[in-house]
């Protein structure tokens, strides 16, 4: 048995059902991530393991111990939530030694404890002040030692980026990272981010109306969506709906143009419609000789964004963008003019098939 | 979870009644005029005395030059310390506050003092003065509320952006005014309008100390000297505000509803 | 100076139209506030002579004076502390959930309602009600045989006051508490619970201290709010109860002995008294907002 076993977790409220038979199986120490778009039930089943909300049906075992139906107060988790949950009056210092005050420990031990703590999250000189008086992304922080000082055996995350600016999201995230691999808590991680998720994960699940689409790595997600919905949900994947022209040889055509791809498609009849798709940092412009296939078009856009360059090509009925690498000695592709698009066989994803 | 809830309901049920039962009450006794049976003689009464018809008249006149003049000094000068004298900000609210802290009665004398017949500026010497000062009072009353809803409709639209869109078409600073502020805080404008209204229609210590023939001071009166008509009265004066506050409420609703 | 200006600026005169839209207001409000206040407040300070005295004040301390300051802090302060009381744990009842949805909106606009219906009116409603004539008063002797005159109640006293003041100083402690409840942020209250609080533990070392300041600063306004009352009480009681609004007015209009001297020192004693209680209201409201923000 896994550190985390949820099996067959239900929720509904009313008529309405947001989780549908659930499970999943998450060992000690790992970092798993729930990642979709608002409302497909990903924070219900972090509330769910914090016991917040109760489970329809379905059960929660956490370190073998029966979970499903304990008081948030007894289950001996750390959640940290999505913005100001700090309590106000009371001191940085004050908020971290909160629960071991409710748990009745000593002065002496409470002050080193929060001592501690201050110094994991690098800010050892703020104990004395008040959450107003810090920023948004002190404040997560404090809000993480605190949850962190009573020794939860989970750690929960609730979205505890999405209130900051882009730049402290990214360095909170990689120290989120860091202390959860120093003190090796199990911890699971709710967001709407893919870049957040994927950067930060040992696992990710990707929801979509109540239900797991998807779970696996991050690079196993990336690269091998399960679905059409985990596809566009994570990355900017192009996608097109292709004609099946030879299921042995693996053939279909794209916007009318042939190409192949190196996926079993045998199963598919031909005529049938299949979506795929191609991820913009496998394509590049010009070439088709050899094993890669090749598209044509019109440059339509070009957008400079720094480390790479998005080029946008109108095929015939579908366009394409694709990522080149920037490189001052390049001449940028220019709109309106003609552009050969090529990518290997081996970058031509299934989807699903209609 | 379920105790809890019977504590709230608790609550509620009680305020309720505390309530409701002097209104009923008041309801019941204003019909017991005519021994034996409920009537509504004593309403009948009430409408039917010249002193209610004129004393009433006289302070809904008195209600509606306060507000077109209070909103008439409060608006511009509103509109400024929002676009330009931030600064002066906390004097505003510091002024606007102190109706709150200096009791109504308190204000009145000080007119009656400063006022007075032998004084510099001898307002209440004629009837038109002293309804002028009354009206003063009156604006002062209701400075609190007027000037919150004011404030809090001006800083609901993004008026330095208004504002600025305006004068870059070219319009001058009375046209913005006019055309721009004023229909997008109509609502607010409103809300303390009718505030202002409440207060006013049954105001006692102002009126009485002045000796100006209005509604309150009349309320006092029947109230020394008749049984079942104050009740009546108070029934009706509860109509009025239920409907100030209730048409507050509806404009409130609309601008929330109005707004993308 | 002058020529210097205009000749470096535009020759077109700009009109300071800020300080024209300010002006007839802050006119307004030296004339009709501030001055008049002030009058009153150096009054209380001179003798007939326009010479400086403590005078004044010294006639404050004459027990038919202190007497109706007492009687006034009396009922002002009950009826700020039970309205204070009961209208957070309405507000709370209403705002915490639980009950069906139409509630919120009905108490809040009722409180509204009820906050304003003061003055004469409200004096008469409770003579309907708790009066000699009253209807509850009827219903309590003919149902349950309990005079409650007898039993030493009168409306026109420090309790029957009270509970009249009651009627609007609940629903206004409902108007301005309720912001500072709906700022209680659910993540706290989960927050707490999941750090092992029980609610007792919550709302001791919580929500009780983020709400203290908001509830003693509506407290205070309550204070003021019924310190400075005089209409209901005037319409209610005569001059039966001698609070210090009924002093005060009774001396304006010369029914005792005219000193317009003592006048303004009873006057100054409300200001001063309502001054502090709105001072630390303010005091308060900085403080609560600066944690709810």
């Amino acid at each position: 048995m896994s550190f985390i076993e949820i099996s067959h977790l239900k929720k509904s409220f009313g008529p309405n059902t947001v989780v549908h038979d659930f499970s999943l199986s998450i060992e000690k120490g790992e970092f798993v991530s729930f990642l979709g778009p608002s409302g497909c039930g990903k924070t219900t089943i972090l509330r769910m393991i914090a016991g917040f909300e109760n489970a329809t049906s379905g059960s929660l075992h956490v370190g073998g111990v029966e979970m499903t139906n304990l008081p948030p107060a007894k289950r001996n988790v750390g959640m940290v939530f999505q913005a100001y949950a700090l309590f106000p009056n009371l001191t940085v210092a004050g908020n971290i030694g909160f629960g071991l005050k409710i748990a009745g420990k000593e002065r002496g031990e409470i002050d080193a404890r929060v001592a501690e703590m201050l110094e994991l999250i690098k800010l050892p000189d703020l104990g004395d002040r008040y959450p107003y008086q810090l920023s948004g992304g002190q404040q997560q922080r404090v809000a993480l030692a605190r949850a962190l000082a009573i020794k939860p055996q989970v750690l929960l995350l609730d979205e505890p980026l999405s209130a900051l600016d882009a730049k402290i999201r990214v360095s909170l995230r990689e120290e989120i990272r860091s202390l959860q691999r120093e003190l090796g808590i199990t911890t699971v991680f709710v967001t709407h981010d893919q870049e957040e998720a994927l950067s930060i994960s040992d696992r990710i699940v990707v929801m979509n109306q109540g239900r797991a689409d998807q779970i696996g790595t991050p690079s196993e997600i990336y690269n091998n969506p399960a679905t059409r919905f985990v596809a566009s949900f994570v990355g900017t994947l192009n996608l097109f709906e292709a004609r099946v022209v030879d299921p042995a040889t693996g053939r279909v055509s794209i916007d009318g143009q042939p190409v192949l791809t190196a996926r079993d498609i045998s199963t598919y009849g031909i005529a049938d419609e299949a979506t795929v798709a191609l991820r913009p940092e496998a394509l590049s412009l010009g070439g088709g000789d050899g094993d890669r296939n090749a598209l044509t078009g019109t440059v339509e856009e070009v957008s400079f964004l720094g480390a790479v360059i998005r080029v946008r090509v109108r095929l015939r009925e579908a366009r394409v963008s694709l990522d080149i690498f920037n490189d001052p000695a390049l001449d940028l592709p220019k709109i309106g003019k003609p552009a050969t698009v090529s990518f290997k066989k081996d970058d031509l994803l299934i989807i699903d098939r209609h | 979870m379920k105790s809890n809830r019977l504590g709230h309901w608790l609550a509620i049920l009680i305020g309720t009644l505390y309530f409701v039962v002097p209104l009923a009450a008041t309801f019941e006794f204003s019909l017991r005029k005519l021994r034996g049976i409920y009537s509504f003689e004593a309403y009948r009464v009430v409408l039917a005395d010249p002193q209610f018809q004129s004393s009433f008249t006289f302070s809904v006149g008195l209600a509606v030059v306060t507000i077109v003049f209070g909103m008439a000094i409060i608006v511009p000068m509103a509109y400024f310390v929002e676009l330009r004298l931030r600064k002066l900000r906390p004097l505003v609210e510091f002024v606007t506050l102190l109706p709150l802290v200096v009791p109504a009665i308190v204000i009145v004398f000080g007119y009656l003092r400063l006022y007075n017949s032998s004084s510099f500026l001898p307002l209440t010497n004629s009837t038109l003065s002293t309804n002028f000062l009354l009206t003063c009072g009156y604006v002062t009353l209701a400075l609190p509320y007027m000037y919150r809803s004011v404030d809090t409709g001006l800083r609901a639209i993004d008026v330095r952006t208004l504002t600025e869109a305006a004068e870059s078409l070219g319009a001058s600073s009375a046209t913005i005014i006019w055309r721009i502020i004023l229909p997008n805080i109509r609502s607010a404008m409103l809300s303390g309008a009718f505030l202002t209204f409440a207060i006013v229609i049954g105001e006692f210590t102002f009126a009485s100390l002045l000796n100006r023939p209005a509604f309150g001071p009349y309320l006092q009166l029947i109230g020394a000297n008749r049984a079942y008509e104050p009740a009546a009265l108070a029934c009706m004066a509860f109509m009025i505000t239920w409907a100030c506050m209730g048409i507050i409420q509806v404009v409130s609703r609309n601008a929330v509803a109005a707004r993308p | 100076m002058a020529s210097n200006a205009s000749s470096a600026s535009l020759p077109r005169l700009r009109v300071p139209w800020a300080v024209v839209g300010v002006t007839p207001f802050m006119v307004f409000a030296l004339l009709f506030l501030i001055l008049p206040t002030l009058f009153l407040v150096v009054g209380a300070f001179q003798d007939n002579e326009g010479g400086f005295t403590l005078a004044n004040l010294g006639k404050l301390w004459t027990p038919t004076i202190l007497a109706s300051y007492w009687i006034s802090i009396k009922v002002s302060v009950a009826s700020a502390v039970i309205g204070a009381a009961i209208g957070a744990f309405i507000a709370y009842a209403a705002v915490s959930g639980g009950l069906p949805r139409w509630i919120r909106p009905t108490i809040m606009t009722f409180s509204g309602v009820a906050s304003q219906f003061a003055g004469v009116p409200l004096a008469f409603a409770f003579l309907a009600t708790l009066g000699r004539q009253g209807l509850v008063t009827l219903f309590l002797s003919s149902l349950f045989g309990v005079n409650i005159y007898a039993k030493g109640f009168n409306l026109l006293s420090f309790w029957g006051l009270t509970l009249t003041y009651l009627y609007f100083q609940i629903p206004l402690m409902v108007l301005i508490v309720t912001p500072a409840i709906e700022g209680l942020r659910k993540e706290w209250r989960e927050a707490a619970t999941i750090l092992g609080a029980s609610n007792w533990q919550y709302w001791r070392h919580i929500a009780g201290p983020v709400l203290l300041p908001s509830f003693l600063g509506a407290a205070l306004l309550l204070f003021a709010n019924a310190f400075g009352a005089i209409a209901t009480a005037y319409a209610l009681t005569g001059s039966s109860l001698n609070i210090v609004t009924i002093l005060l007015y009774a001396q304006i209009r010369g029914d005792v002995l005219h000193d317009q001297n003592l006048g303004y020192a009873i006057a100054f004693g409300m200001i001063v008294i309502t001054g502090l209680s709105n001072l630390c209201y303010i005091l308060l409201r900085v403080r609560s907002e600066r944690w709810l923000k």
